[in-house]
Protein backbone atom coordinates (compact mmCIF):
# COMPACT_ATOMS: atom_id res chain seq x y z
CA UNK A 1 0.00 0.00 0.00
CA UNK A 2 2.92 2.28 0.71
CA UNK A 3 4.55 2.06 -2.53
CA UNK A 4 1.47 2.64 -4.42
CA UNK A 5 0.49 5.50 -2.36
CA UNK A 6 3.86 6.99 -3.18
CA UNK A 7 3.59 6.38 -7.34
CA UNK A 8 -0.06 8.25 -6.71
CA UNK A 9 1.24 10.97 -4.90
CA UNK A 10 4.15 11.34 -7.36
CA UNK A 11 1.86 11.16 -10.15
CA UNK A 12 -0.06 14.36 -8.63
CA UNK A 13 2.59 15.90 -7.87
CA UNK A 14 3.98 15.78 -11.27
CA UNK A 15 0.92 16.85 -13.71
CA UNK A 16 0.31 19.82 -10.93
CA UNK A 17 -2.79 19.02 -9.32
CA UNK A 18 -1.24 19.31 -6.04
CA UNK A 19 1.89 20.62 -5.00
CA UNK A 20 2.34 18.84 -1.70
CA UNK A 21 1.45 15.93 -0.25
CA UNK A 22 0.38 15.42 3.37
CA UNK A 23 0.62 12.21 5.30
CA UNK A 24 3.04 10.31 7.72
CA UNK A 25 6.67 10.03 8.62
CA UNK A 26 9.03 8.28 11.08
CA UNK A 27 9.12 9.54 14.27
CA UNK A 28 11.75 8.84 16.93
CA UNK A 29 11.08 5.51 17.29
CA UNK A 30 9.29 2.96 14.89
CA UNK A 31 5.80 3.04 16.64
CA UNK A 32 5.43 6.86 16.99
CA UNK A 33 5.06 8.01 13.47
CA UNK A 34 3.96 11.76 12.87
CA UNK A 35 2.00 13.28 10.43
CA UNK A 36 4.24 15.27 7.99
CA UNK A 37 4.25 16.99 4.73
CA UNK A 38 6.26 16.41 1.65
CA UNK A 39 6.73 18.73 -1.45
CA UNK A 40 8.77 16.72 -3.48
CA UNK A 41 8.98 13.34 -4.99
CA UNK A 42 12.64 13.50 -3.19
CA UNK A 43 11.09 14.03 0.07
CA UNK A 44 8.24 10.82 -0.68
CA UNK A 45 10.85 8.74 -1.30
CA UNK A 46 12.96 9.58 1.90
CA UNK A 47 10.08 10.00 4.69
CA UNK A 48 6.84 8.75 3.18
CA UNK A 49 5.37 6.06 5.61
CA UNK A 50 2.22 4.51 5.89
CA UNK A 51 2.06 1.10 8.44
CA UNK A 52 0.13 -0.32 10.83
CA UNK A 53 1.78 2.23 13.76
CA UNK A 54 -0.14 5.38 11.63
CA UNK A 55 -3.00 6.62 13.91
CA UNK A 56 -2.60 10.08 13.59
CA UNK A 57 -5.39 11.80 12.11
CA UNK A 58 -4.02 14.55 9.84
CA UNK A 59 -7.75 16.15 9.02
CA UNK A 60 -7.22 18.64 11.24
CA UNK A 61 -3.64 20.27 9.82
CA UNK A 62 -6.12 20.26 6.66
CA UNK A 63 -7.67 23.81 8.22
CA UNK A 64 -4.08 25.97 7.78
CA UNK A 65 -3.15 23.70 4.84
CA UNK A 66 -5.81 24.25 2.51
CA UNK A 67 -5.93 27.83 2.86
CA UNK A 68 -2.73 28.39 1.11
CA UNK A 69 -1.39 28.33 -2.03
CA UNK A 70 -2.20 25.42 -4.10
CA UNK A 71 -4.05 22.50 -3.51
CA UNK A 72 -2.61 19.63 -1.35
CA UNK A 73 -3.17 15.95 -1.69
CA UNK A 74 -4.18 14.29 1.76
CA UNK A 75 -4.32 10.73 2.59
CA UNK A 76 -7.58 9.70 5.01
CA UNK A 77 -8.28 7.06 6.84
CA UNK A 78 -11.96 6.05 6.64
CA UNK A 79 -12.56 7.58 10.41
CA UNK A 80 -10.14 10.51 9.53
CA UNK A 81 -12.86 11.32 6.51
CA UNK A 82 -15.76 11.77 9.11
CA UNK A 83 -13.65 14.50 11.01
CA UNK A 84 -12.65 15.41 7.55
CA UNK A 85 -16.52 15.75 6.33
CA UNK A 86 -17.72 17.79 9.88
CA UNK A 87 -14.65 20.28 9.31
CA UNK A 88 -16.21 21.11 5.98
CA UNK A 89 -19.38 21.45 7.50
CA UNK A 90 -18.13 23.89 9.92
CA UNK A 91 -16.43 25.56 6.57
CA UNK A 92 -12.72 25.38 8.01
CA UNK A 93 -11.57 24.09 5.49
CA UNK A 94 -11.70 25.19 1.91
CA UNK A 95 -12.60 21.60 0.21
CA UNK A 96 -11.43 23.13 -3.72
CA UNK A 97 -8.04 22.90 -1.83
CA UNK A 98 -7.88 19.53 -1.09
CA UNK A 99 -7.92 16.00 -2.79
CA UNK A 100 -8.50 13.50 -0.54
CA UNK A 101 -7.44 9.59 -1.55
CA UNK A 102 -8.84 7.65 0.93
CA UNK A 103 -6.71 5.04 2.23
CA UNK A 104 -8.00 1.71 4.29
CA UNK A 105 -7.43 1.36 7.47
CA UNK A 106 -7.73 -2.38 9.53
CA UNK A 107 -6.93 -1.07 12.96
CA UNK A 108 -3.75 0.44 13.88
CA UNK A 109 -1.23 -0.77 16.44
CA UNK A 110 -1.48 1.35 19.97
CA UNK A 111 2.00 1.10 21.33
CA UNK A 112 0.49 2.45 24.89
CA UNK A 113 -1.99 -0.54 24.86
CA UNK A 114 1.10 -2.66 24.28
CA UNK A 115 3.08 -1.43 26.70
CA UNK A 116 0.64 -2.09 29.13
CA UNK A 117 1.12 -5.99 28.54
CA UNK A 118 4.45 -5.42 30.50
CA UNK A 119 6.76 -4.50 27.53
CA UNK A 120 9.54 -2.36 28.58
CA UNK A 121 12.64 -1.46 26.60
CA UNK A 122 11.42 -1.48 23.26
CA UNK A 123 14.29 -0.95 20.84
CA UNK A 124 11.99 -1.63 17.73
CA UNK A 125 8.92 -2.89 16.87
CA UNK A 126 7.69 -4.22 13.47
CA UNK A 127 3.97 -5.58 12.44
CA UNK A 128 3.27 -7.31 9.55
CA UNK A 129 -0.56 -7.14 9.68
CA UNK A 130 -1.31 -10.00 12.19
CA UNK A 131 1.04 -10.02 14.52
CA UNK A 132 3.12 -7.32 16.54
CA UNK A 133 6.87 -8.10 17.18
CA UNK A 134 8.99 -5.82 19.49
CA UNK A 135 12.44 -6.30 19.89
CA UNK A 136 13.63 -5.51 23.29
CA UNK A 137 16.31 -5.29 25.54
CA UNK A 138 15.13 -8.41 26.98
CA UNK A 139 14.51 -10.13 24.00
CA UNK A 140 12.02 -10.87 20.90
CA UNK A 141 8.64 -10.69 22.19
CA UNK A 142 5.47 -11.24 19.77
CA UNK A 143 1.66 -10.38 20.25
CA UNK A 144 -1.69 -10.36 18.13
CA UNK A 145 -2.32 -7.02 16.24
CA UNK A 146 -5.77 -7.84 17.17
CA UNK A 147 -4.65 -7.65 20.90
CA UNK A 148 -2.33 -4.53 20.50
CA UNK A 149 -5.50 -2.31 19.42
CA UNK A 150 -6.90 0.71 21.36
CA UNK A 151 -10.66 0.77 22.26
CA UNK A 152 -11.15 2.99 19.28
CA UNK A 153 -9.88 0.94 16.87
CA UNK A 154 -11.13 -2.26 18.12
CA UNK A 155 -14.92 -0.73 18.37
CA UNK A 156 -14.26 0.58 14.80
CA UNK A 157 -17.51 2.67 14.15
CA UNK A 158 -16.66 2.37 10.10
CA UNK A 159 -14.49 1.16 7.33
CA UNK A 160 -16.30 3.54 5.12
CA UNK A 161 -14.68 6.20 3.22
CA UNK A 162 -17.46 9.41 3.48
CA UNK A 163 -15.19 11.70 1.35
CA UNK A 164 -12.65 11.23 -0.92
CA UNK A 165 -11.81 12.27 -4.80
CA UNK A 166 -10.35 8.82 -5.55
CA UNK A 167 -10.17 5.72 -3.22
CA UNK A 168 -7.48 3.45 -2.72
CA UNK A 169 -8.67 -0.56 -2.13
CA UNK A 170 -11.78 -1.54 -1.50
CA UNK A 171 -14.90 0.97 -0.50
CA UNK A 172 -15.66 -0.32 3.54
CA UNK A 173 -18.70 -0.61 5.47
CA UNK A 174 -20.38 1.11 8.38
CA UNK A 175 -19.66 -1.19 11.11
CA UNK A 176 -22.20 -3.14 14.25
CA UNK A 177 -19.51 -2.00 16.65
CA UNK A 178 -19.60 -2.56 20.25
CA UNK A 179 -18.50 1.27 20.99
CA UNK A 180 -20.88 2.28 24.13
CA UNK A 181 -20.56 -1.25 26.14
CA UNK A 182 -17.92 0.60 28.64
CA UNK A 183 -20.16 3.60 28.45
CA UNK A 184 -23.04 1.17 29.84
CA UNK A 185 -21.05 -0.78 32.16
CA UNK A 186 -20.11 2.61 33.42
CA UNK A 187 -23.97 3.67 33.66
CA UNK A 188 -24.61 0.51 35.42
CA UNK A 189 -22.95 1.26 38.64
CA UNK A 190 -23.52 3.17 41.61
CA UNK A 191 -23.30 7.04 41.54
CA UNK A 192 -20.86 6.88 44.31
CA UNK A 193 -18.86 4.08 42.35
CA UNK A 194 -19.18 6.46 39.02
CA UNK A 195 -18.11 9.69 40.97
CA UNK A 196 -14.50 7.26 42.00
CA UNK A 197 -14.14 5.92 38.70
CA UNK A 198 -14.13 9.38 37.50
CA UNK A 199 -11.98 10.83 40.20
CA UNK A 200 -9.21 7.80 39.85
CA UNK A 201 -8.94 9.12 35.77
CA UNK A 202 -9.78 12.45 35.62
CA UNK A 203 -7.59 13.29 38.94
CA UNK A 204 -4.52 11.98 36.75
CA UNK A 205 -4.64 14.79 34.45
CA UNK A 206 -2.06 16.90 33.81
CA UNK A 207 -3.82 19.62 31.83
CA UNK A 208 -1.12 19.59 29.15
CA UNK A 209 -4.24 20.46 26.99
CA UNK A 210 -2.90 17.91 23.97
CA UNK A 211 -6.25 16.32 23.80
CA UNK A 212 -7.81 20.03 22.72
CA UNK A 213 -4.83 20.49 20.32
CA UNK A 214 -5.42 17.16 19.27
CA UNK A 215 -9.13 16.92 18.84
CA UNK A 216 -10.44 18.27 14.96
CA UNK A 217 -13.93 19.57 16.28
CA UNK A 218 -11.69 21.66 18.68
CA UNK A 219 -10.97 24.52 16.06
CA UNK A 220 -11.94 27.58 17.85
CA UNK A 221 -9.11 30.43 16.92
CA UNK A 222 -9.29 31.71 20.79
CA UNK A 223 -10.54 28.70 23.27
CA UNK A 224 -12.25 29.12 26.61
CA UNK A 225 -8.99 27.21 28.55
CA UNK A 226 -6.72 30.03 27.73
CA UNK A 227 -8.83 32.35 29.40
CA UNK A 228 -7.04 32.85 32.68
CA UNK A 229 -10.04 34.13 34.57
CA UNK A 230 -12.37 31.02 33.30
CA UNK A 231 -11.63 29.05 36.78
CA UNK A 232 -10.34 26.41 34.90
CA UNK A 233 -7.24 28.08 33.12
CA UNK A 234 -4.14 26.30 32.28
CA UNK A 235 -2.01 25.33 35.89
CA UNK A 236 -1.46 22.16 37.84
CA UNK A 237 -4.86 21.15 39.13
CA UNK A 238 -5.16 22.61 42.75
CA UNK A 239 -8.28 21.27 43.25
CA UNK A 240 -10.74 18.48 42.90
CA UNK A 241 -13.29 19.81 40.97
CA UNK A 242 -11.38 21.48 38.52
CA UNK A 243 -10.47 18.63 36.36
CA UNK A 244 -13.77 17.34 36.50
CA UNK A 245 -14.72 20.88 35.06
CA UNK A 246 -12.14 21.36 32.04
CA UNK A 247 -13.37 17.73 30.97
CA UNK A 248 -17.09 18.20 30.89
CA UNK A 249 -16.47 21.54 29.29
CA UNK A 250 -13.88 19.94 26.78
CA UNK A 251 -16.64 17.42 25.67
CA UNK A 252 -19.32 19.79 25.76
CA UNK A 253 -17.94 21.88 23.17
CA UNK A 254 -17.35 18.80 21.32
CA UNK A 255 -21.01 17.26 21.61
CA UNK A 256 -22.78 16.81 18.67
CA UNK A 257 -19.78 17.13 16.24
CA UNK A 258 -17.60 14.91 17.58
CA UNK A 259 -16.86 12.16 15.12
CA UNK A 260 -15.87 9.71 18.02
CA UNK A 261 -12.35 9.54 16.06
CA UNK A 262 -10.74 8.71 19.24
CA UNK A 263 -7.55 10.72 18.89
CA UNK A 264 -7.60 12.39 22.71
CA UNK A 265 -7.36 9.62 24.27
CA UNK A 266 -4.62 8.56 22.06
CA UNK A 267 -2.95 11.87 22.91
CA UNK A 268 -3.32 11.47 26.78
CA UNK A 269 0.07 11.35 28.27
CA UNK A 270 -1.64 9.54 30.95
CA UNK A 271 -3.87 7.49 29.32
CA UNK A 272 -7.35 8.86 30.49
CA UNK A 273 -10.06 7.23 28.53
CA UNK A 274 -11.52 10.64 27.20
CA UNK A 275 -13.55 9.24 24.68
CA UNK A 276 -15.94 7.70 27.01
CA UNK A 277 -16.87 11.30 28.09
CA UNK A 278 -17.55 11.90 24.01
CA UNK A 279 -19.27 8.64 23.62
CA UNK A 280 -21.71 9.44 26.67
CA UNK A 281 -22.92 12.62 24.57
CA UNK A 282 -22.81 10.74 21.53
CA UNK A 283 -25.05 7.77 23.00
CA UNK A 284 -27.15 10.43 24.51
CA UNK A 285 -28.01 12.44 21.38
CA UNK A 286 -28.99 9.30 19.65
CA UNK A 287 -30.99 8.14 22.41
CA UNK A 288 -32.66 11.43 22.56
CA UNK A 289 -32.62 12.85 19.43
CA UNK A 290 -32.42 9.72 17.05
CA UNK A 291 -29.30 8.56 15.66
CA UNK A 292 -26.90 10.55 14.24
CA UNK A 293 -22.95 10.38 12.92
CA UNK A 294 -21.42 13.62 13.14
CA UNK A 295 -18.54 13.72 10.03
CA UNK A 296 -21.32 11.37 8.14
CA UNK A 297 -22.53 14.02 5.15
CA UNK A 298 -21.97 18.26 4.97
CA UNK A 299 -25.05 19.01 5.26
CA UNK A 300 -27.37 18.20 8.35
CA UNK A 301 -27.24 20.36 11.20
CA UNK A 302 -25.45 18.71 14.80
CA UNK A 303 -28.17 18.20 16.94
CA UNK A 304 -27.07 20.84 19.92
CA UNK A 305 -27.84 23.57 16.83
CA UNK A 306 -31.20 22.08 16.12
CA UNK A 307 -34.17 21.46 18.06
CA UNK A 308 -37.87 20.39 17.56
CA UNK A 309 -40.99 21.21 19.29
CA UNK A 310 -41.36 17.76 20.89
CA UNK A 311 -37.89 17.20 22.32
CA UNK A 312 -37.54 15.62 25.62
CA UNK A 313 -37.53 17.69 28.71
CA UNK A 314 -34.33 17.70 31.19
CA UNK A 315 -36.22 15.67 33.51
CA UNK A 316 -35.70 12.70 31.30
CA UNK A 317 -32.60 12.13 33.27
CA UNK A 318 -34.50 11.56 36.66
CA UNK A 319 -35.65 8.16 34.71
CA UNK A 320 -32.55 7.39 32.48
CA UNK A 321 -30.26 8.44 34.79
CA UNK A 322 -27.98 6.08 36.95
CA UNK A 323 -28.97 5.10 40.10
CA UNK A 324 -27.63 6.61 43.10
CA UNK B 1 -25.65 39.91 71.67
CA UNK B 2 -25.37 36.06 70.78
CA UNK B 3 -25.21 34.14 68.24
CA UNK B 4 -26.94 30.64 68.85
CA UNK B 5 -25.16 28.40 65.88
CA UNK B 6 -28.11 26.31 63.88
CA UNK B 7 -26.25 22.75 62.75
CA UNK B 8 -29.47 22.80 60.67
CA UNK B 9 -28.36 21.50 56.65
CA UNK B 10 -29.00 25.01 54.83
CA UNK B 11 -28.21 24.51 51.08
CA UNK B 12 -27.16 26.96 49.15
CA UNK B 13 -28.93 27.14 45.22
CA UNK B 14 -28.22 29.01 42.56
CA UNK B 15 -31.44 29.66 40.36
CA UNK B 16 -30.26 31.05 36.45
CA UNK B 17 -34.47 32.88 36.02
CA UNK B 18 -34.78 34.06 31.98
CA UNK B 19 -35.47 37.69 32.38
CA UNK B 20 -39.35 37.55 30.24
CA UNK B 21 -40.74 34.84 32.50
CA UNK B 22 -39.13 33.33 35.02
CA UNK B 23 -37.75 36.26 36.67
CA UNK B 24 -41.84 38.10 36.57
CA UNK B 25 -43.10 34.90 38.04
CA UNK B 26 -40.17 35.21 40.89
CA UNK B 27 -41.54 39.15 41.14
CA UNK B 28 -45.34 37.78 41.19
CA UNK B 29 -44.34 35.47 43.81
CA UNK B 30 -43.37 38.28 46.06
CA UNK B 31 -45.77 40.84 45.15
CA UNK B 32 -48.39 37.99 46.35
CA UNK B 33 -46.61 36.81 49.65
CA UNK B 34 -45.40 33.61 48.46
CA UNK B 35 -43.29 31.67 50.59
CA UNK B 36 -40.30 30.40 48.98
CA UNK B 37 -36.97 29.79 50.98
CA UNK B 38 -34.31 32.62 51.62
CA UNK B 39 -31.83 30.31 50.11
CA UNK B 40 -32.52 30.74 46.69
CA UNK B 41 -29.96 32.88 45.08
CA UNK B 42 -31.72 34.37 42.24
CA UNK B 43 -29.75 35.70 38.99
CA UNK B 44 -31.01 36.96 35.61
CA UNK B 45 -30.48 36.08 32.97
CA UNK B 46 -31.65 37.51 29.30
CA UNK B 47 -33.07 34.24 28.24
CA UNK B 48 -32.61 30.72 29.61
CA UNK B 49 -30.65 29.90 26.39
CA UNK B 50 -27.55 32.29 27.58
CA UNK B 51 -27.12 29.94 30.30
CA UNK B 52 -23.48 27.98 29.47
CA UNK B 53 -22.84 24.54 30.91
CA UNK B 54 -19.77 26.70 32.68
CA UNK B 55 -22.25 28.92 34.65
CA UNK B 56 -23.77 25.90 35.75
CA UNK B 57 -20.55 24.27 36.73
CA UNK B 58 -18.82 27.42 38.21
CA UNK B 59 -22.02 27.61 40.69
CA UNK B 60 -21.49 24.12 42.18
CA UNK B 61 -17.49 25.09 41.71
CA UNK B 62 -17.87 27.83 43.97
CA UNK B 63 -19.96 25.73 46.39
CA UNK B 64 -23.56 25.80 45.57
CA UNK B 65 -25.47 22.99 46.52
CA UNK B 66 -28.10 22.60 43.54
CA UNK B 67 -28.49 24.79 40.60
CA UNK B 68 -31.71 24.98 38.66
CA UNK B 69 -32.80 26.86 35.28
CA UNK B 70 -35.80 28.40 35.22
CA UNK B 71 -37.01 29.53 31.38
CA UNK B 72 -40.61 30.53 29.40
CA UNK B 73 -42.37 27.46 28.40
CA UNK B 74 -41.45 26.15 25.14
CA UNK B 75 -42.89 27.82 22.56
CA UNK B 76 -43.19 30.77 24.70
CA UNK B 77 -39.64 32.24 24.41
CA UNK B 78 -39.05 35.62 23.87
CA UNK B 79 -36.39 35.16 21.69
CA UNK B 80 -39.01 32.64 19.91
CA UNK B 81 -36.51 29.64 20.02
CA UNK B 82 -34.31 29.93 22.90
CA UNK B 83 -35.88 27.77 25.39
CA UNK B 84 -35.74 25.06 22.49
CA UNK B 85 -31.34 24.84 22.62
CA UNK B 86 -31.58 25.25 26.23
CA UNK B 87 -34.04 21.98 26.57
CA UNK B 88 -31.63 20.03 24.53
CA UNK B 89 -28.71 21.49 26.49
CA UNK B 90 -28.91 20.62 29.75
CA UNK B 91 -30.94 17.42 28.94
CA UNK B 92 -27.33 16.45 27.96
CA UNK B 93 -25.40 18.17 30.56
CA UNK B 94 -27.52 16.95 33.37
CA UNK B 95 -26.68 13.72 31.85
CA UNK B 96 -23.13 13.70 32.02
CA UNK B 97 -23.21 15.15 35.30
CA UNK B 98 -24.84 11.70 36.33
CA UNK B 99 -22.50 10.17 34.31
CA UNK B 100 -19.85 11.26 36.27
CA UNK B 101 -21.50 10.46 40.16
CA UNK B 102 -22.80 13.98 40.59
CA UNK B 103 -26.41 13.46 42.16
CA UNK B 104 -28.93 14.22 38.99
CA UNK B 105 -31.44 15.87 41.88
CA UNK B 106 -29.01 18.85 42.34
CA UNK B 107 -29.78 19.82 38.89
CA UNK B 108 -33.16 21.07 37.41
CA UNK B 109 -34.98 22.77 34.96
CA UNK B 110 -38.60 24.55 35.19
CA UNK B 111 -40.44 26.38 32.85
CA UNK B 112 -42.67 28.73 34.73
CA UNK B 113 -44.45 31.80 32.87
CA UNK B 114 -44.91 35.40 34.22
CA UNK B 115 -48.47 34.52 35.52
CA UNK B 116 -47.22 31.38 37.49
CA UNK B 117 -46.11 32.87 40.50
CA UNK B 118 -47.48 30.13 42.79
CA UNK B 119 -45.54 27.54 40.77
CA UNK B 120 -42.25 29.75 41.11
CA UNK B 121 -43.23 29.08 44.98
CA UNK B 122 -44.05 25.84 44.65
CA UNK B 123 -40.82 25.23 42.42
CA UNK B 124 -38.41 26.12 45.01
CA UNK B 125 -39.81 24.94 47.95
CA UNK B 126 -40.01 21.38 46.37
CA UNK B 127 -36.44 22.14 44.79
CA UNK B 128 -35.28 23.23 47.96
CA UNK B 129 -36.18 20.33 49.58
CA UNK B 130 -35.02 17.67 47.62
CA UNK B 131 -31.61 19.23 47.85
CA UNK B 132 -31.54 19.71 51.45
CA UNK B 133 -32.68 15.51 51.53
CA UNK B 134 -29.28 15.24 49.49
CA UNK B 135 -27.10 17.30 52.05
CA UNK B 136 -24.02 19.15 51.50
CA UNK B 137 -22.60 19.30 47.74
CA UNK B 138 -19.15 17.29 48.64
CA UNK B 139 -18.55 16.01 45.33
CA UNK B 140 -18.34 19.52 43.26
CA UNK B 141 -17.48 22.10 44.98
CA UNK B 142 -13.87 24.18 44.60
CA UNK B 143 -12.28 22.97 47.93
CA UNK B 144 -10.71 26.36 48.18
CA UNK B 145 -13.73 27.95 48.93
CA UNK B 146 -15.26 26.06 51.49
CA UNK B 147 -16.04 28.85 54.19
CA UNK B 148 -14.77 27.19 57.41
Amino acid sequence: MQSEMIRRAKELLADGTVNRVIGWKAGEFDYDITPAVFTCPEQLDEGFLYNDFCQANVSKYLIKESRKEGKILAFLKPCDTYSFNQLIKEHRIWRDNVYVIGVPCDGKVDVDTVKQKGLQGILSMQCDGQTVTAQTLYGEEKFDKADSMSDRCLNCKSKKHVAYDELMGEEGEVLDSHRFDMVEKIEAMSSEERFNFWRGELSRCIRCNACRNVCPACTCEKCVFDNDASGIAQKAAADSFEENMFHIIRAFHVASRCTDCGECSRVCPQNIPLHLLNRKFIKDINEFYGEYQAGEDTTTRPPLQAYTTGDVEPSIVYQKGGNN
Amino acid sequence: MQVTETKEFKPKIVAFCCNWCSYAGADLAGTNRLNYPADVKIIRVPCSCRVNPMFILRAFQRGADGVILCGCHPGDCHYTTGNYFTRRRMALLFSMLDYLGIEKERTRVEWVSAAEGAKFAETMNSFVEAVTKLGENKRLGDLRCKVK
